[in-house]
């Protein structure tokens, strides 16, 4: 058994070194705002076509209606999510994951870990999957999934997606309350800094800024920009007149996309979007999803060698 | 004989499919057996959320050879003919006999399917079964095509007898069979090769996984019993939560915990749908103070330490949950003690109920309406029913009920109190949405009945006007349960609601929504339409009480029948009289008589008109005149005091009459002036007894 850890942040190590050593590309995260680290390409558009992947990163995310000013125990309004991504699922991805668990600080003989049916979807991507919430003593710890259908288009090979709400997993195996509590760096290291030492001030600033000052219109009208952009990226034609080559643009698209998903969370934390609508803007996005998704099947890394 | 046993061995199944799917292994496993001719004594099935075991046993080594001669075409039939038989058959030409047959030479195939091993018929049978498996969802997973509700990882099936077992080999999507399997994931993870099924049942114990699902749920209930006990307390009885409980675990450990004092003052149904929703306790209540005091949780683990640590991290995360809830129920209390319902109802002006139907608050507004109309027909107070309604759809903009839907009406009882409203008013938010299925109660309080048939009979009109109908098995707004409802309501309570008469809850409900829907370009509810939904709901449920939809029909077509009550008073009455000899003899008059009617139509046009008795010839004509008055006086009155046996019991005077007529009176006489009248006393009978029912839509 190792050691238990003693920081936010050796738990993110532990985690990524564990991965590492499972053969998983340990990537860094997207640098751009999403909602949940499945919404990085390395995610969405790597679970699509035929060729082999496996990653793990770290996602930062961002959930503007989740903020509460810092003061709630265990919401925020940006957090860390860990994200493993393995292409075809393997046989003992339950076991490596467990194996996880146990590389930060669990005992699984002194645990109640278990799997509970939890099916998974995201409308926003037009994606679904097969799967379970992985329960520690009562706790949902994990999301973990067979993804089926991404953008529309059926998984084959089908991908295993694990997905680790880190704050949570770590207040867990840390014993911390309160997120703002939790040691980020070690307790003994000459300057030693808490969660809330690194983020209370952005969740109180952000939580303000979500909820009552974003301007809505200037919001409104960037949806409305990243949703063309998208559009005239994808419908450009495939030959490239400059190099004369062929480049399908989907990742750049699909960055559109991104936008326009986190612009539309924006403008659901404002208020500004009624039950109806609602609908209608998941349904704009979840389209540039699969005309991205689509572009990336004809490109070198989606399609069949 | 031979004992087969198969353990089909996954990832973990979802609680709610396990049950089924054990049924579904052996019934599909045991027809296909029986479909190639292998015989078994006895089969068992059982789920665990890792496993689905079979157990077969007296299975003969072999399949008994089969001989099958089949006649085929004549030999010199055409060559498409023979062509057609050897595909039927499966042979060729060659391997046909010729025989001899009463027209000639015939073919004929002997089809001769020797014994097959019992092995080799279940590595055939158990792919297929498999590959077809009817899980509610199924998925794929890796690089296979293979579905299964998750990943299939291993596969054991052996055939035992007293020398040993066997492996039946075959493979499906990359798992191949074996002898082995493994025990409870981490308390024993070691494979082990069972024996026979007996073997393997008494080794997954050891490894600790208890099989039997009704095993697991019997050591949970024991084990949850003696817990509660040692404490004084008593288990909250929940029939479903056991049932998904013992679905997730393999070796089911109770631990007990306390509930943290600062959230005893929660309501008892917050407790314990948080703690069940969210964590799958249950609850125990303290006898003495009537509070839900403790939980009991479900480990899947023997843990070193007895369970202090699972305990522990369990308490923890309730602490969390009911933090939430205790601060949903401050801020909901808060918002009520400012503003009253109304401020806690506020945001219904901003939930769609259906984009053609408006918000909740213009709902609130109609239910209110109608509540206000129905009230005086059961017996509730008009203002007091108005007020219920406008309230009752309050808590579904709460905190609490936004977290808990489940918690709808419960919360608005709750609130209206705390917000002074009297008790019949605050029952009415909780007990409006009864019935929600056919085993739950109905309100019988007089506000809450208004409230209840208000709400429902909105949804109904409502959609009935923007024709959004159920149609087949489709019902996304549950209309029928409403429809249903309002049957349950209103004959359970004996209220006697004329539905579909003007002004009534369906013409004012009706227009409560053409208001809106004119603006639309739309109509209003065709309400006659409605009330046949209403029929057709009400055969349904009192089918179960063998009462015969046809009966109900007969007495439906009268027209206007909206007093359900009533058209239920004449269906049963119905029925008993024609249960009697009277009854069925009168029917059978009464068809011959419709018949001949009919049948003489078709001839020269119809018999319109009254019969006169001056033109009556014979004693039984004229007895049959008299019998026909003497029912017609007193059915007429009998119905109007709602007295339905002796509306029946002067129909059953028409039968003696009606029998000595046709007996004895030719219909079709020569002069046409005495059939002509004949005819129309005929004509008559059907008039006289359509005041009671159809009788033309009686079956059988």
């Amino acid at each position: 058994m190792q050691q238990q850890p003693t920081s936010f942040q050796e738990i993110v190590l532990r985690l990524q070194t564990y991965w590492a050593g499972k053969g998983c590309a340990v990537l860094q995260p997207y640098d751009m705002e999403v909602g949940a680290g499945t919404f990085h390409p390395a995610t969405t558009l790597r679970s699509l076509g035929p060729k082999a992947w496996a990653a793990a990163y770290v996602q930062p995310s961002r959930r503007p209606t989740d903020g509460r000013y810092g003061d709630n125990p265990n919401r925020l309004q940006h957090y860390y999510q860990f994200q493993v991504i393995i292409k075809p699922s393997p046989p003992d991805l339950q076991a490596l994951y467990l194996g996880s668990l146990e590389a930060i600080g669990i005992d699984l003989s002194l645990h109640d870990v278990r799997f509970v049916e939890d099916d998974w979807e995201s409308p926003t991507l037009g994606a679904a999957g097969l799967g379970w919430e992985v329960w520690c003593d009562g706790m949902e710890v994990s999301q973990f999934t067979y993804f089926q259908q991404v953008a529309g288009h059926e998984c084959r090979p089908v991908s295993g997606e694990l997905t680790y709400g880190l704050e949570r997993l770590a207040m867990y195996v840390l014993g911390v309350e309160h997120v703002m509590d939790m040691p980020f760096n070690a307790p003994s290291a000459p300057i030693p800094l808490t969660y809330g030492d690194v983020f209370r001030q952005t969740e109180r600033e952000y939580s303000r800024w979500n909820f009552d000052q974003a301007d809505t219109e200037t919001l409104l009208r960037h949806f409305e920009d990243a949703e063309a952009e998208c559009r005239r990226t994808i419908g450009a034609p495939a030959v490239d007149p400059k190099t004369g080559r062929e480049i399908a643009m989907a990742h750049p698209a699909y960055d559109q996309c991104i936008k326009a998903s986190h612009i539309f969370n924006l403008l659901d934390a404002r208020g500004v979007i009624s039950p109806t609508e609602r609908q209608a803007y998941i349904a704009r996005v979840r389209a540039l999803a699969k005309l991205c998704a689509d572009a990336f099947l004809t490109t070198e890394a989606g399609r069949a060698a | 004989m031979a004992d087969l046993l198969l353990e089909l061995f996954s990832e973990e199944i979802p609680a709610r499919m396990q049950a089924r799917a054990a049924e579904d292994l052996k019934r599909l496993f045991t027809e296909a057996m029986v479909a190639r001719g292998l015989t078994y004594s006895a089969a068992a099935a059982f789920a665990t959320p890792r496993r689905l075991a079979l157990s077969v046993t007296g299975l003969p080594k072999a399949t008994m050879p089969v001989r099958e001669e089949r006649k085929g075409p004549r030999t010199d039939a055409p060559e498409a003919a023979l062509e057609g038989f050897l595909r039927s058959t499966g042979l060729s030409r060659d391997r046909l006999e010729k025989r001899a047959d009463k027209k000639g030479e015939v073919w004929f195939a002997v089809i001769e399917a020797p014994g097959r091993q019992a092995a080799e018929v279940i590595a055939e049978i158990a792919p297929e079964v498999i590959r077809a498996f009817p899980w509610p969802r199924s998925m794929r997973w890796g690089s296979g095509d293979l579905t299964w509700v998750r990943p299939l990882r291993s596969i054991l099936c052996i055939l035992s007898d007293e020398a040993g077992a066997d492996v039946v080999p075959f493979e499906i999507g990359g798992v191949a069979s074996g002898g082995e399997t493994e025990g409870h994931r981490f308390m024993a993870p070691a494979r082990f090769a069972p024996r026979d099924f007996d073997d393997y049942a008494k080794r997954l114990l050891a490894a600790k996984v208890v099989l039997d699902p009704e095993e697991r749920r019997a050591r949970i209930r024991a084990d949850m019993a003696n817990l509660a006990f040692a404490a004084g307390m008593e288990v909250v009885e929940d029939e479903g939560l056991f049932a998904e409980v013992a679905g997730l675990v393999e070796w089911p450990v109770a631990l007990m915990g306390e509930i943290e004092a600062r959230f005893l003052g929660l309501p008892p149904e917050v407790l314990r749908t948080s703690m069940k929703e969210h964590q799958k306790f249950f609850s125990l209540r303290n006898p003495k103070t009537g509070r839900i005091e403790r939980f009991v949780t479900v480990a899947n683990i023997e843990a070193p330490d007895g369970g202090a640590t699972i305990l522990k991290g369990n308490l923890r995360v309730l602490a969390a949950r009911l933090s939430d809830a205790l601060f949903f129920w401050e801020n909901d209390l808060r918002t009520v003690e400012r503003g009253g319902m109304e401020a806690l109802g506020a945001k219904l002006e901003t939930v769609t109920f259906h984009s053609k139907l408006g918000t909740q608050a213009d709902r609130v507004k109609r239910i209110a309406a109608l509540a206000r109309e129905i009230a005086p027909m059961v017996g509730a107070d008009p203002e007091a029913a108005e007020k219920a309604a406008l309230v009752c759809k309050a808590d579904l903009t709460s905190e609490m009920v936004g977290e808990f839907p489940e918690l709808q009406g419960v919360m608005g009882e709750y609130y209206a109190k705390a917000a002074w409203l009297t008790d019949n008013v605050a029952a009415a938010a909780r007990e409006h949405y009864a019935p929600l299925g056919p085993s739950d109660a109905v309100p019988t309080a007089p506000v809450s009945v208004a409230v209840a048939l208000a709400d429902k009979i909105d949804m109904l009109a409502g959609f009935w006007a923007i024709d959004e109908k159920p149609t087949g098995s489709k019902d996304p707004f549950a209309l029928r349960r409403a429809a249903l409802g309002v049957v349950r309501i209103v004959l359970d309570g004996n209220h006697r609601v004329r539905l579909n008469t003007r002004p009534g809850p369906f013409s004012v409900a009706s227009e409560l929504v053409g208001e809106r829907e004119r603006d639309n370009g739309r109509g209003y509810a065709d309400t006659n339409e409605l009330l046949a939904f209403f029929a057709d709901r009400l055969k349904v449920h009192l089918r179960g009480a063998g009462v015969r939809h046809d009966v109900i029909d007969a007495c439906f077509r009268l027209g206007g029948q909206d007093d359900l009550v009533l058209l239920v008073a004449r269906v049963r009455a119905l029925q008993a009289f024609l249960g009697t000899e009277e009854g069925a003899n009168l029917l059978a008059g009464y068809r011959r008589a419709a018949n001949i009617v009919a049948a003489e139509a078709k001839k020269d046009g119809g018999a319109e008109g009254a019969p006169d008795p001056a033109l009556a010839r014979e004693a039984e004509e004229r007895a049959l005149f008299a019998a026909l008055d003497a029912a017609e006086a007193s059915i007429g009155p009998a119905l109007e005091r709602e007295d339905f046996a002796a509306a029946m019991e002067a129909m059953a005077g028409l039968r003696a009459p009606i029998d000595a007529f046709f007996e004895k009176v030719q219909v079709n006489a020569p002069e046409p002036e005495t059939r002509l009248n004949r005819l129309r006393l005929l004509g008559r009978i059907r008039e006289v007894m359509h005041q009671v029912a159809i009788f033309s839509a009686i079956e059988g």
